[in-house]
């Protein structure tokens, strides 16, 4: 298979590693080799948790500014500050749902316009799915599930090399016990509003 | 079962770099392992810490990296198979022992892990530990993939076992905070018990036996490098004329680069897996089908030098470059698309870079820089002897842990800090040196870890300073560790002694010792001020847990705190705390009640007492 690379970025404590652990266990059961990277040095104390996953035949596990041909972001003013890594062939998923950084949250900095990144980054990139997955992940029983939402869009796009059933058992075998119907309707949750986000664009 | 005890070889499973170190211990039959939490490193320590606890592998978390090794250097020199682990730093602290601990050498095997820190994400340096291979004789592996990872950690064991010298395995951050799949291979199972047989003319160095282990050093030097050069990790791989010579991750980036370049038929890449001792006649056999070499490896030109070297023994007068204008760079991390991008202006092919996107018309995006924790102890413990010293010329030496945060504004407490231990005996100097009121802070775990001997140094030369142990109950900062204070009886773990700082603070001749709980700001404040006001060595240990860790240990039963129509909008909670559970809601300072953990300091600073806990329904 060609190399597909994927970059996701998450503020700490949003489940990114579990998701990145998610996806490379669906890999597996896909036959595909997988490579994956991560920088969580200071993340408990609201740092930026990044990933890196490479799906192919591709040795480095890291990616480099401009290769990275989807960039899924859990927040979005991180997925806008991640640009640097895509390109113009570059699919773009963002939650739409803000983490403001402590500085933003006591009137010191400013917050980006919602629409103005998601403008942005339609803008410079192939696509853009964007929605808001913490209402999903609410609606399907949890706020914690944002991360299995996204990886419902992630699967949605098509650009994975790994089936819906391979990722489900990942997802039944990976996530705790207790949290594994709520995940699987999150999982279904985000793939509808991907396919609702690419039908209106 | 602890998931790296599954007995079943030839399976494969999604390992991180630093679990599948731990696996290729275990795998290789590892009896003892010892270490200082310190990242990248400090998950391989967490997975054998808890395989310790279903198994009979013998862990322990030491007080600092040279106790660490010298406790290790004890079991291996028992006979048995030894672990040491620590980030690059810590074999500084360690470098004491090492030195002559390459002269004794070891009986059953022992593996020293060195996690280095390129672009430095969690360390104060990106020192380049391959030096230290150099300096002490030892001899280095260094992997370039996670499943390698696992295999050369068992390997690490069998070579130091024939080469009787402890092995350096030497990873970066890379190696240890990426996954893969990997295959295990067979569990080992570990000799629990040694026996140490007494030869003192061969194990005390005094300067007699000394020069005889020199001897006995470089005779094992010399075997290693024959080692070296018919080492499966020391490969050569395809058979152009345009050289590569790489090493760790660099490797991945130079496969990738001479594929998508198109120029792997043209190219003939030496990866160096054991790089000291380096394979001298091996490497002048490459130079010569070689037209011209480039040297990819990260941090310092410590391959680039000894080629040029090894090629002047040669004869050769090729060109060989790896650092310097145009080509690599000392300083940080390597990407894929850096090194295919020098690989291509080295050897004249066209590079094909992605176009990066024009992202001038992005906005600005707030920075989210790191922060001590809504509820965190330290902040409270700041602030309070910020309070105190209001109006003093002040100096405050700080530490490495959370605290280290401090400086960030608005408390601004952290005027210094170069290593571990370094707070206390850098406040002997600046407090020496100047007028200025010196006010050090120091953890726990850190106290224990070196700042016990600045202390002494303090008290015997009678300094004047006032140092702060900010004592949370844990090694906070590298993911809750214990240390020799911690209460281990509580978390179930039965068999170690407490040791109380107090006791030690007074044991080593501080009279001037308080302890506070920072929660109580007033409290706080004025003993702090008394502290300040002594003429000496005043110790405040200021005592409360972290606020996260009593979260995960469900110690903690968070209340949350509100803002009432009380407030004038004064707003000294968010400018002088800063605590991230405050938010703003149009002009109207709120608390996020998810985050707030009820440690009421800012009720305690509010000026019209606006902050309340929420009534519980």
């Amino acid at each position: 298979m060609e190399t597909l690379r994927l970059i996701i970025v998450a503020v700490g404590g949003q489940g990114n590693l579990l998701a990145s652990k998610v996806l490379g266990e669906a890999a597996l059961l896909a036959g595909i080799p997988v490579r994956m990277s991560e920088i969580h040095g200071m993340a408990q104390r609201g740092g930026v948790v990044e990933s890196a996953i490479v799906f192919g035949e591709a040795q480095s596990n890291i990616i480099s500014d401009a290769e990275a041909d989807i960039l899924l972001g859990f927040e979005p003013a991180e997925t806008l500050r991640a640009l640097n890594k895509c390109n113009r062939e570059t699919v773009v998923i963002t939650n739409l749902s803000p983490v403001p950084p402590f500085t933003v949250a006591i009137g010191k900095g400013a917050y980006p316009d919602l629409a103005h990144i998601q403008d942005l980054i339609r803008a410079k990139t192939r696509q853009l799915i964007a929605f808001d997955a913490v209402a999903l992940a609410k609606a399907a029983g949890s706020a914690m599930a944002l991360n299995i939402v996204l990886l419902g869009a992630l699967l949605q796009t098509g650009r994975l090399p790994i089936t819906a059933e391979q990722l489900e058992t990942a997802i039944r075998t990976k996530t705790k016990k207790a949290f594994v119907d709520n995940n699987l309707k999150a999982f279904r949750l985000g793939y509808e509003a991907a396919e609702r986000a690419t039908r209106s664009t | 079962m602890h998931k790296l005890l599954i007995d079943e070889p030839g399976a494969e499973r999604l390992l991180l770099g630093n679990e599948a170190i731990a696996r290729g211990a275990l795998e290789a039959g590892v009896a003892f392992a010892t270490t200082y939490p310190g990242t990248p490193s400090s998950e391989i320590s967490l997975n054998l810490f808890q395989v310790s606890q279903q198994s009979d592998l013998y862990f322990e978390y030491s007080t600092n990296e040279k106790v660490a090794l010298e406790v290790a250097a004890g079991a291996a020199n028992a006979g048995l198979r030894t672990m040491c682990m620590m980030k690059h730093v810590g074999l500084n602290v360690a470098a004491d022992p090492l030195m002559t601990l390459a002269y004794v050498g070891v009986r059953g095997g022992m593996v020293i892990l060195s996690a280095d820190d390129p672009n430095m994400f969690s360390s104060q340096n990106e020192q380049d530990n391959r030096y230290y291979a150099k300096m002490s004789g030892l001899p280095m592996l260094e992997p370039s993939s996670v499943q390698e990872a696992l295999e050369m950690t068992a390997y690490a064991f069998e070579l130091s076992e024939q080469l009787h010298e402890p092995v350096i395995l030497r990873t970066t951050t890379r190696i240890n905070h990426s996954s893969a799949f990997v295959r295990l291979g067979p569990l080992k199972k570990p000799v629990a018990k040694g026996r140490f047989n007494k030869d003192p003319f061969n194990y005390v160095t005094v300067p007699a036996v000394s020069r005889r282990l020199h001897v006995k050093l470089l005779e094992n030097m010399a075997k290693a490098a024959e080692i070296s050069e018919s080492s499966a990790y020391n490969t050569v791989t395809g058979n152009g004329t345009l050289g590569i010579v790489c090493n760790g991750v660099s490797y991945n980036y130079v496969r990738d680069a001479v594929t998508e370049l198109d120029i792997a038929e043209r190219t003939k890449i030496l990866r160096v897996g054991m790089s000291n001792p380096l394979p001298a006649d091996k490497i002048k056999q490459y130079l010569n089908g070689c037209e011209k070499v480039l040297v990819v490896e990260e941090g310092e030109p410590f391959m680039e030098e000894a080629v040029k070297a090894f090629a002047q023994e040669a004869g050769l007068t090729l060109k060989i470059q790896g650092k310097g204008e145009g080509l690599f760079s000392r300083l940080y991390e390597f990407d894929p698309a850096m090194v295919r991008r020098i690989v291509a202006g080295y050897f004249g092919v066209a590079d094909i870079p992605k176009q990066k996107l024009d992202l001038s018309d992005v906005p600005e995006i707030p920075a989210r820089p790191p922060n001590l924790c809504a509820g965190c102890s330290h902040r409270a413990t700041f602030y309070a002897v910020k309070k105190a010293a209001e109006g003093m010329d002040t100096i405050y030496p700080n530490d490495i842990g959370c605290y280290t945060l401090g400086f960030l504004p608005p408390l601004s407490m952290g005027d210094f800090v170069i290593c571990m231990g370094s707070s206390v005996s850098s406040a002997c100097g600046f407090s020496k040196a100047t007028d200025q009121k010196v006010v050090a802070f120091i953890g726990d775990s850190t106290f224990f870890h070196s700042g016990l001997t600045g202390l002494v140094n303090a008290v015997h030369n009678n300094h004047n300073f006032t140092l702060v142990i900010l004592d949370n109950g844990t090694t906070a900062m590298t993911g809750h560790q214990p240390h020799p204070g911690v209460d281990m009886d509580a978390l179930n773990m039965a068999g170690y002694n407490r040791i109380s700082i107090e006791a030690v603070v007074r044991a080593v001749g501080v009279s001037h010792v308080t302890v506070v709980k920072p929660f109580k700001i007033k409290k706080s404040i004025d003993a702090i001020r008394e502290a300040l006001a002594f003429k000496g060595v005043s110790v405040i240990i200021s005592q409360e847990i972290c606020t996260l860790y009593a979260r995960s240990q469900g110690i903690l039963k968070p209340r949350a705190f509100q803002v009432s129509d009380r407030c004038t909008n004064h707003r000294d909670c968010i400018n002088e705390l800063a605590c991230p559970a405050f938010y703003l809601e149009g002009e109207r300072v709120r608390i996020d009640a998810d985050a707030c953990v009820g440690c009421a300091v800012c009720a305690q600073i509010c000026p019209e007492n606006a902050i309340v806990p929420v009534k519980s329904a």
